[in-house]
């Protein structure tokens, strides 16, 4: 393609400078197509220029980029478990190693001691976030936030393991390119075995690039579009509820916080649901997530309004019902990534049959306050929610995310520097 | 310290060392000759004896650079060696660099050798060195441990680092 290649450069780079990379490399691709390809612009078709690829997420800033980035079609969470020498000075080190890795990795650069510096040149949206639990908090001898420990229990609905929760240090990595999280995930469990072990691992995906226009809301397994009224960033919603302020301890501030729970779906169970039930039990249409009161699917749900038998149109522990909240700054900020596992030995499903699924979702939220945005709704959704029927978490974590840094420190500086 | 070091770095990597330049009236305002890109040192035990050091150095002149002598705070001694049909060996003449180009120290290749490290290089270390030029200047950098399994090179002289478990002669 030799006479589109200048321009195509050029907006190559400006596009990927910008924010709005994502979607304005879909219009971008788009129009390059067509002009290389006269009339066959409609047809879908094998990307050929592997633009996204070479796609970077900016590391350095005021906040962690995994929180303000697009979410990738691939996520992998790291959780690791402190050794007992490992203190203030030596957690400082191993942040230090931690995030000069992620640093070189996101921007398509091999870590140090890296002989495979071939598999970071597509990092294709690669960020890496930083969490703390409790513990590294405490051995960093810095004020613990008042939520930052394990949730309440939901004795309704939990069932949790250990294997899938808790953790002192938590990474996540998500990005579109399953190679890069694969490299970068292994420079990092490189680096930290003289400082902590790797409690638990998991993945999670969301449909790949290019299947769905960027920005789409993720449909989770059951279908659902999921996700609709969750703030984006640059929203003014999205700030409030995301980012510590005043109320925090100073290291904090720029920083939040985030809760995963890992959610085993009971697809056979579902099964059993047919089309109306389904809608019913979240209170939005399949086809496309609008609220079953009207309009599209980011239109505002109605929970007031009545049908003609003087009911209220959408069930008042329907999941959207109960998972409501009339302002969406405070509120959460969900990131959610399904997971489809193999099934484990032995495992049977909730008929006692040999199970033949293990799926779930990866429910991941940002708050700057557990106890004030999380804990309530989740409270509400324990005791009154349709979809708990289906659904029951199995791991579950609560960590601080420290704000961002600049070229030259590392996360975690505001406590440990 | 053997020479004044009286360049000013201007890597990130390398060490700003402007107190010791503070100290040198007569600085040269100009760059280093060699810069010291993405440096680090591998982790070892004080049993290991031994480690290496590497990264990449970029000659920012127009005549040849010559690496004469390493030294560190972290080791007695230090050869610079490369790697040649997979045994170390001592690299005569020190290390040259042409004009504008650079060199990558790195596992398999040239190195800096540490002999007979004191106490443990541990990850997270930041460990420093100095490079000795043909033309008596120096170059400082700070190297990150990285904990490596790599890097096992053996000896010329047929002793598997590797493999044997201590050397028994002397």
């Amino acid at each position: 393609m030799p006479a589109a290649d200048t321009s195509g450069l050029s907006r190559r780079r400006l596009l990927l400078g910008g924010a709005a990379a994502g979607a304005g490399a879909a219009v971008a691709l788009g129009a390059e197509r067509a002009g290389l390809v006269p009339g066959a612009a409609p047809e879908p078709a094998i990307d050929a220029a592997g633009l996204n690829g070479e796609r970077v997420v900016p590391f350095h800033g005021a906040h962690q980029a995994g929180v303000t980035s697009a979410p990738g079609a691939h996520a992998t969470y790291l959780a690791f478990d402190l050794l007992a020498g490992t203190d203030r000075d030596r957690l400082r080190a191993w942040m230090r190693l931690l995030t000069d890795d992620a640093a070189r990795l996101t921007q398509g650069r091999g870590a140090l001691a890296d002989l495979e510096p071939e598999l970071a040149v597509r990092p294709a949206g690669l960020t890496a976030t930083f969490g703390l639990g409790v513990e590294a908090v405490r051995r960093a001898g810095a004020a613990v936030p008042s939520w930052l420990g394990p949730l309440p229990a939901f004795p309704e609905i939990d069932a949790l393991e250990a294997r899938w929760s808790g953790g002192d240090v938590l990474v996540l990595l998500h990005g579109d390119d399953p190679t890069a999280i694969a490299h970068l995930a292994r420079m990092l469990v490189r680096d930290s075995r003289t400082f902590a072990t790797l409690r638990w691992r998991q993945a999670g995906f969301r449909r790949a690039y290019g299947s769905d226009a960027s920005g789409t809301t993720m449909r989770n397994l059951f279908g659902q579009v999921d996700g609709s009224t969750t703030p984006q960033p640059g929203d003014e919603a999205f700030d409030r509820a995301v980012w510590a302020g005043p109320e925090a301890p100073a290291w904090l501030r720029g920083g939040t916080s985030l809760v995963l729970r890992r959610i085993a779906m009971n697809l056979e169970g579902w099964d059993e649901v047919g089309r109306e039930g389904r809608e019913a039990a979240v209170g939005r249409r399949l086809a496309d997530g609008a609220p079953l009161t009207g309009g599209s699917e980011h239109d505002a749900i109605d929970l007031d309004k009545k049908d003609a038998s003087g009911f209220t149109v959408i069930n008042p522990v329907a999941h959207a019902a109960s998972a409501h909240v009339a302002d969406a700054g405070a509120g959460i900020v969900r990131m959610g990534f399904s997971y489809d596992d193999p099934v484990e030995a032995g495992a049977v499903d909730a008929a006692g049959r040999p199970a033949v699924s293990n799926s779930g979702l990866l429910f991941g939220s940002w708050q700057r306050d557990v106890d004030a945005q999380y804990v309530p709704m989740q409270r509400r959704l324990a005791r009154a929610d349709l979809l708990n029927t289906w659904t029951t978490p199995i791991g579950s974590g609560v960590w601080a995310i420290p704000p961002g840094c600049e070229e030259g420190g590392f996360v975690g500086e505001t406590l440990l520097g | 310290m053997f020479t004044r070091p009286r360049f000013l770095a201007t890597a990130a990597t390398v060490i700003a060392a402007a107190a010791l330049a503070g100290c040198s009236s007569d600085a040269v305002p100009s760059g280093p000759e060699l810069t010291v890109t993405d440096p680090w040192v591998k982790t070892a035990a004080p049993e290991d004896m031994m480690s290496a050091a590497f990264g990449t150095l970029t000659n920012t002149t127009d005549h040849d650079v010559t690496v004469v002598a390493a030294t560190s705070d972290v080791s007695p001694e230090i050869q610079l060696h490369e790697v040649v049909g997979g045994q170390m060996q001592e690299k005569d003449g020190g290390l040259t660099i042409p004009a504008g180009a650079s060199l990558t120290l790195e596992p398999g290749g040239f190195h800096l050798m540490l002999m007979g490290i004191p106490a443990a290089i541990v990850a997270g270390d930041e460990a420093t060195f100095t490079l000795e030029l043909s033309d008596g200047e120096t170059v400082t950098f700070t190297a990150t441990a990285k904990d490596f399994d790599g890097a096992n090179e053996s000896y010329g002289s047929g002793m598997d680092m590797s493999a044997s478990p201590e050397p028994s002669e002397g």
